[in-house]
């Protein structure tokens, strides 16, 4: 049911250009709301062992014991009985472009991705309505022994692998919304890259929300044998839906020593939706994983990527960008935990409000005795166009190791009067002065992506910045 | 011409439309139109230009792809339907007022007047005008910070965007750069008025005697 305050929000879309929705193809839909049946149905649909169910139930009971945060975004409004916690598009997964449904290619065609390109990409996961409808895997990443399904597939077909990493890094104790995923989670990947394999394009999974009340919940693991490299990449989008969505991901990667790992997200849900996710790396001797994440839709985003450095000379790096528009709340940052000597880490935070958007920093820098000999460095810049957005910064900082080398530098800036002056006088107007001025400011985060993503994120700011000037 | 205070950086920032500054009475003409009322990017599709005294920087944004957005900012306005300068062409333009210039190319992917030297920051600006191909440019103290090659390379540039295309109202407090570049006219300012006009020579008088001498008349 559209409420006046759901109508006003859609107002504020705009010319969002990703606000769009396909017929329903369901097939099969769990009733709204939670309790050990619906838990009980999900894993049978998904034929699961008895381990699996278990440990869903388990989750289940702490999800329901675990308070709601008290912290961060306004979850007021959440209302989570009123959910379908797990909805199956089709019956099979489909195994090739041709099998895939029209409807949903249409889908990908309004989203842009062109098909050759999809193709072209090494393994194109694409998620849609929890399940993994389209999945290729191009026969390069088999030869490389490289395993990229989807996380039903993983555990299906690849059990011991799974079970083995399957909750090590986020348990289901980990915080409420974990436990909610690790209850009911569906859809997601499971990669595996053997020792030393270094895989050198991106693996990259689009997906998508489609129906109204749809929570939901992608569960990803990804495991790095030793010496092994992967970037993966997800960009979200999703069309509009008068009533508030959910969305609840658990992001598990298992850095072994000496490995290289990146996992890059463009996040751009609509502006009703709830997003908030636990993703969390535990990085090995020596080993490197690096999150980009930027923010850039949802009503409320609280996620905070995290990397645990637990072995020996191990970096961790966070480059997170938050954009918060009208009636938007960008809770971001990053935790980096440095349990082993020699580790450094890196945490660079770039935040955008507009229109009385909210964007707050929330970081945790820890470095327990005995890290002997750790740096980190953590920068945050807001940048603030109007009098009316807001920006905050929550920096914790605990330090329990004397020989530990750690930096903090925060700013916050308005787009200054000289600055668009100068950018008019030479012709440009005063949207595409501020949108400059915005480009430039995350620049640093954009360099970092894959060309074809750094081109739609630049796209998606400059449709953000459109009709804003009076 | 005219010594500090005198209102020549007022002057050159009403020309341009700087909003810290109202218009209470007068007009300013350009091509038989008043532009007072105009915003400062209307004023710069029209033709007119103002290189800065104090260049902003603009982190994040080279000075090549700030140049190319200009150009099609400036495209889109004149022929409606927004078409955009073809990279490869754009490419080949900037080489050649950078070599005009004396401008390394590496500077072409540099963040725009950020970290640049008060000199970078002034070729900079010329670089713009060369680009950007205005009819009027006002150049606000341009020579001041330059050491004396500089000026020369500057001078220079100056000397070859300059004639049936392009007007310039060089605003400058010193002689020096007048040892390069002839200019056809020379207005002294004081106190936000036109003292005096007249040709190069007014610069060679104001040189020997000074301001003040100048007010003694």
């Amino acid at each position: 049911m559209a409420t006046p305050a759901d109508l006003k929000q859609l107002d504020g879309m705009g010319n969002y250009k990703y606000g769009f929705s396909d017929p329903d193809v369901t097939v099969f839909k769990t009733r709204k709301g939670l309790d050990h049946e619906v838990v009980r149905q999900i894993s049978a649909m998904k034929e699961e062992p008895e381990w699996m169910l278990e440990f869903r139930l388990k989750a289940l009971d702490h999800f329901f014991e675990r308070p709601m945060p008290d912290w961060g975004g306004d979850l007021g409004r959440l209302d989570l009985d009123n959910i379908y916690y797990y909805v199956k598009p089709s019956e099979k997964e489909s195994k090739s472009w041709d099998d895939v449904d029209d409807t949903i290619k249409a889908t990908f065609d309004k989203l842009g991705i062109p098909e050759a390109e999809q193709k072209f990409l090494a393994g194109v996961g694409a998620q849609y309505e929890s399940e993994m409808v389209y999945h290729s895997i191009q026969k390069h990443l088999d030869e490389l022994g490289v395993i990229f399904v989807s996380i039903e597939d993983g555990l299906k077909n690849h059990e011991d692998l799974f079970r083995e990493h399957f909750a090590t890094v986020i348990p289901h104790t980990d915080n409420k919304f974990a436990a909610l995923n690790s209850a009911v989670w569906s859809g997601g990947s499971f990669v595996y890259v053997p020792p030393g394999v270094k895989v050198e394009l991106p693996l990259q999974a689009y997906f998508r929300m489609n129906t109204a009340n749809l929570g939901q919940f992608e569960r990803t693991l990804i495991i790095l044998e030793e010496g092994a490299e992967v970037h993966y990449v997800e960009g979200c989008t999703a069309p509009v839906y008068t009533t508030d969505s959910f969305h609840s991901g658990v992001i598990e990667i298992v850095v072994k020593k000496g490995a290289r790992s990146r996992y890059t997200t463009i996040q751009n849900w609509s502006v009703n939706v709830y997003n908030l996710v636990t993703q969390r790396a535990m990085v090995h001797e020596n080993a490197k994983h690096e999150w980009v994440d930027a923010n850039i839709g949802s009503q409320l985003t609280m996620k905070y990527p995290s990397c645990y450095l637990v072995g020996e000379g191990a970096h961790g790096g966070i480059l997170s960008m938050a954009f918060a528009g009208k009636g938007q709340h960008q809770d971001t940052g990053g935790k980096v935990i440095h349990v082993a000597p020699r580790t450094t880490s890196r945490i660079t935070s770039k935040s955008i409000s507009k229109d009385g958007g909210r964007a707050s920093y929330r970081g945790l820098l820890k470095i327990y005795e005995g890290a002997v000999g750790s740096r980190s460095n953590v920068v945050c810049d807001a940048l603030l166009l109007d009098e009316n957005s807001r920006s905050d910064t929550y920096p914790y900082i605990e330090i329990d190791e004397n020989d530990v080398s750690v930096g903090h530098e925060a700013s916050v800036s308005k787009i200054g009067e000289e600055q668009l002056f100068y950018l008019k006088s030479r012709g440009l107007s005063e949207e595409e002065a501020i949108t400059m001025v915005v480009s430039g400011f995350i620049e640093p985060l954009v360099r970092e992506l894959p060309m074809e993503y750094a081109v739609e994120m630049n796209r998606l700011i400059q449709l953000q910045m459109e009709g804003s000037i009076g | 011409m005219g010594p500090n205070g005198a209102g020549k950086s007022t002057l050159a920032n009403i020309l341009m439309g700087h909003p810290a500054y109202q218009v209470t009475q007068g007009e300013v003409l350009f091509k038989g139109e008043n532009i007072v009322g105009l915003a400062p990017d209307e004023r710069s599709r029209m033709g007119l230009f103002l290189a800065f005294q104090y260049p902003v920087a603009i982190p994040g944004v080279s000075v090549a792809n700030f140049l190319r957005m200009a150009i099609n900012a400036r495209r889109a306005a004149e022929n409606g339907n927004g078409k955009k300068i073809p990279i490869p062409e754009f490419r080949e333009l900037l080489k050649g007022k950078m070599d005009l210039l004396k401008i390394p190319h590496e500077f072409a992917g540099r963040f725009l007047n950020d970290g640049f030297s008060g000199g970078e920051k002034k070729r900079t600006e010329i670089l713009q005008l060369a680009t950007l191909e205005p009819e009027i440019a006002i150049l606000d103290e341009t020579d001041s910070g330059l050491d004396i090659d500089a000026v020369r390379i500057v001078a220079k540039g100056i000397n070859a965007l300059v004639g049936e295309e392009l007007g310039i109202l060089i605003i400058t407090h010193y002689q020096r750069i007048l040892n390069y570049i002839k200019p056809d006219f020379v207005h002294i300012l004081l106190a936000g008025r036109i003292l005096q006009s007249g040709g190069a020579d007014l610069a060679e008088h104001l040189e020997e005697v000074g301001y003040e001498g100048i007010l003694e008349l």
